[in-house]
């Protein structure tokens, strides 16, 4: 029993570690521009069929290391010819907007590489289990936590010690005055755009060796991305991570019990905080 | 008011005049009356998601969930309770009215993107529910096994099954009844009051209107109307399935909003029109029309952000 608990505990770790990695590129996207990015679960499938592509010639890891970057290349590209468009009209337009290119990205994967999932490889050696008592302890299930670890921390070293990273806060907390400061505003939003992506495309490079590649493998990320802003509060980062991590687990326990309640719980304690605390567990207050 | 302005007067007959002729005029021009049925019931859907989204500028992105509750309420209550299509409707509505007045409380609080965000999230758990509960909702594979039943008005009985244009027309009663509760209340002070609220809600609230309450109540009407619609979606296909609570639909009753025009009244049934036959055509044409719907959706953004209503409108005012 506390096998098959520690098996669904660990694995609902990894999945709002998913979680986590993508709602933090939404998060880091909505707090600069304004813009929830529904075109992002799309963006994350978009970099797992990269790397699938690549694999053959790159192998394993050159496809880890260019699939995310090719992707948030594209993140560029679309956020300078449409996204660049709705910034500081009414929300309505840039969900619309993002939503259409969902569907998009969504039918163009479908059209591209097949309606059926694709079969994803990773390495062998990666796969055997590292102990035999806990047959659940993969290598690749380690090395995916490790490497989200490593995605986040390199983050927050980004928006903390780095020029762009400080801009990026300034700008979130008050764009205009950073304009007026000398930076180029336009440009902040691209790169920031891009970074959002980056961590988008890394997520699905790492997500398809588990949850399996086909087109709506980003559709089912996007919502509980969602719920883990909303859990974690709107606005902080901190929070978004911690939110992906709460609910990934408390889906991995659910599991266990009831197993039919796997999604709804995360809604549950999405309700149950907005209830106690509206701004979400971390949130600032009064700034939404 | 006294007078009635003809000027006024005349978008009303028309779009009136051409609802109830449409059985008519629709396979003239090669519809087919299911078709027409459609328009009407997700136009139905928009109008009454604009109450909130265009009238009190609340932009809500889960509107679907409401829906696919009135769909589901009246599927589940002939299947299950009662072989009576009024009966199944009631139910269906007070299903989605309730659960739209429970969550209210929740999400008044929040606005813009925030506000959608969570209205989102909290229509996927009554898709979970749909899609998970197997033994009653049939799961993925939608509530099969049921049908419209004829209408018992006591003396008679109507067959609205065998017949879509008796069908039509029952279904545009009720959008009729619907669409002038609607009509009548945003000509109330309470819907004056809403529209100050989108024009400016601090100024509301500073007047000491309860901005808050005000829309909870436009939620929860939006909501109860969004699930008649769903209820006679339901009807119109002797079917439901978890698609019709799916985000995606929510999605596609807010580009019907945007594309006739958010800021009239009429608006949302045009741009329901237009994305149904434009639809329906993608569907039979190619295997990729949701890159072309998804196309489309950016097209509106881009060039039609007033919708087809309020670029006619611009080019009437210079």
């Amino acid at each position: 029993m506390s096998q098959v608990v520690l098996f669904n505990v660990f694995n609902g770790l990894i999945v709002g570690a998913f979680y986590a990695l993508m709602a933090l590129g939404l998060s880091l996207i909505m707090n600069l521009s304004g813009v929830i990015n529904f075109a992002h679960g799309g963006f994350l499938a978009l970099g797992a069929y990269l790397a699938y592509t690549l694999m053959p010639y790159t192998g394993f890891w050159g496809a880890l290391v260019l699939a995310p970057v090719f992707t948030a290349g594209l993140g560029l590209v679309v956020e300078r010819l449409l996204i660049r468009r709705v910034y500081g009209r009414d929300p309505l337009y840039s969900l619309l907007l993002t939503f259409g290119l969902a569907f998009m990205f969504e039918d163009g994967m479908r059209f591209i590489w097949g309606a059926q999932s694709v079969p994803y490889q990773v390495p062998a050696w990666l796969l055997s289990p590292l102990s035999s008592d806990y047959f659940f302890l993969t290598g690749y299930r380690v090395f995916m936590v490790l490497l989200v670890a490593f995605a986040v921390i390199g983050l927050f070293v980004i928006l903390n010690y780095t020029r762009l990273g400080i801009r990026i806060r300034a700008g979130t907390l008050d764009l205009e005055t950073v304009s007026v400061l000398g930076v180029n505003v336009r440009i902040l939003r691209n790169l920031n755009f891009g970074l959002g992506i980056y961590l988008a495309g890394l997520a699905g490079v790492l997500a398809a060796g588990m949850l399996g590649l086909q087109p709506t493998v980003g559709t089912s990320l996007i919502m509980p991305s969602f719920v883990a802003i909303i859990v974690g509060g709107l606005g902080s980062l901190p929070g978004t991570l911690l939110g992906g991590l709460l609910i990934g687990v408390a889906s991995g326990v659910t599991t266990v019990f009831f197993p039919s309640a796997t999604e709804a719980v995360m809604y549950v304690m999405m309700a149950a905080v907005l209830l106690v605390r509206p701004r979400g567990l971390l949130g600032e207050e009064g700034r939404f | 008011m006294g007078d009635i302005d003809i000027n006024k007067q005349a978008p009303n007959v028309v779009v009136w005049l051409l609802l109830v002729a449409m059985p008519f005029w629709l396979p003239a021009i090669g519809g087919y009356p299911e078709l027409g049925t459609r328009v009407v019931v997700l136009g139905l859907a928009a109008m009454s998601l604009n109450f909130l989204l265009g009238y009190t500028g609340v932009l809500s992105f889960g509107h679907a969930a409401y829906f696919g509750l009135g769909a589901y309420g009246v599927g589940m209550t002939i299947r299950y309770l009662m072989p009576s299509t009024g009966a199944g409707i009631l139910v269906g509505v007070i299903t989605g009215t309730i659960a739209a007045a429970l969550i209210g409380p929740l999400i008044i609080r929040l606005r813009g993107v925030y506000f959608a965000m969570v209205t989102i999230a909290f229509g996927q758990v009554f898709f979970f529910i749909a899609f998970r509960w197997n033994s009653v909702t049939g799961g993925d594979d939608g509530l099969t096994g049921w049908t419209r039943m004829p209408l018992n008005l006591g003396f008679t009985s109507i067959d609205i099954l065998h017949s879509p244009r008796v069908f039509y027309y029952f279904v545009l009663i009720l959008f009729a009844i619907a669409v002038a509760i609607m009509a009548w209340l945003l000509r109330s002070p309470f819907g004056r009051t809403l529209i100050a609220i989108r024009e400016n809600e601090r100024r509301a609230r500073f007047l000491g209107i309860p901005v808050d309450q005000h829309i909870w109540i436009s939620w929860v009407i939006s909501c109860g109307f969004v699930s008649l619609a769903g209820a006679l979606y339901a009807l119109l296909n002797n079917f439901v399935d978890p698609r019709a609570l799916y985000w995606t639909q929510s999605g596609d009753f807010v580009i019907m909003a945007v594309l006739g025009g958010m800021r009239s009244f009429w608006g949302p049934l045009i741009g329901a029109a237009i994305y149904v036959v434009l639809q329906d055509y993608l569907s039979s044409e190619t295997e990729n029309w949701m890159s072309f719907i998804g196309l489309f959706f950016v097209l509106v953004v881009l060039f039609f952000p007033r919708g087809v209503l309020g670029m006619i409108r611009r080019k009437v005012a210079s």
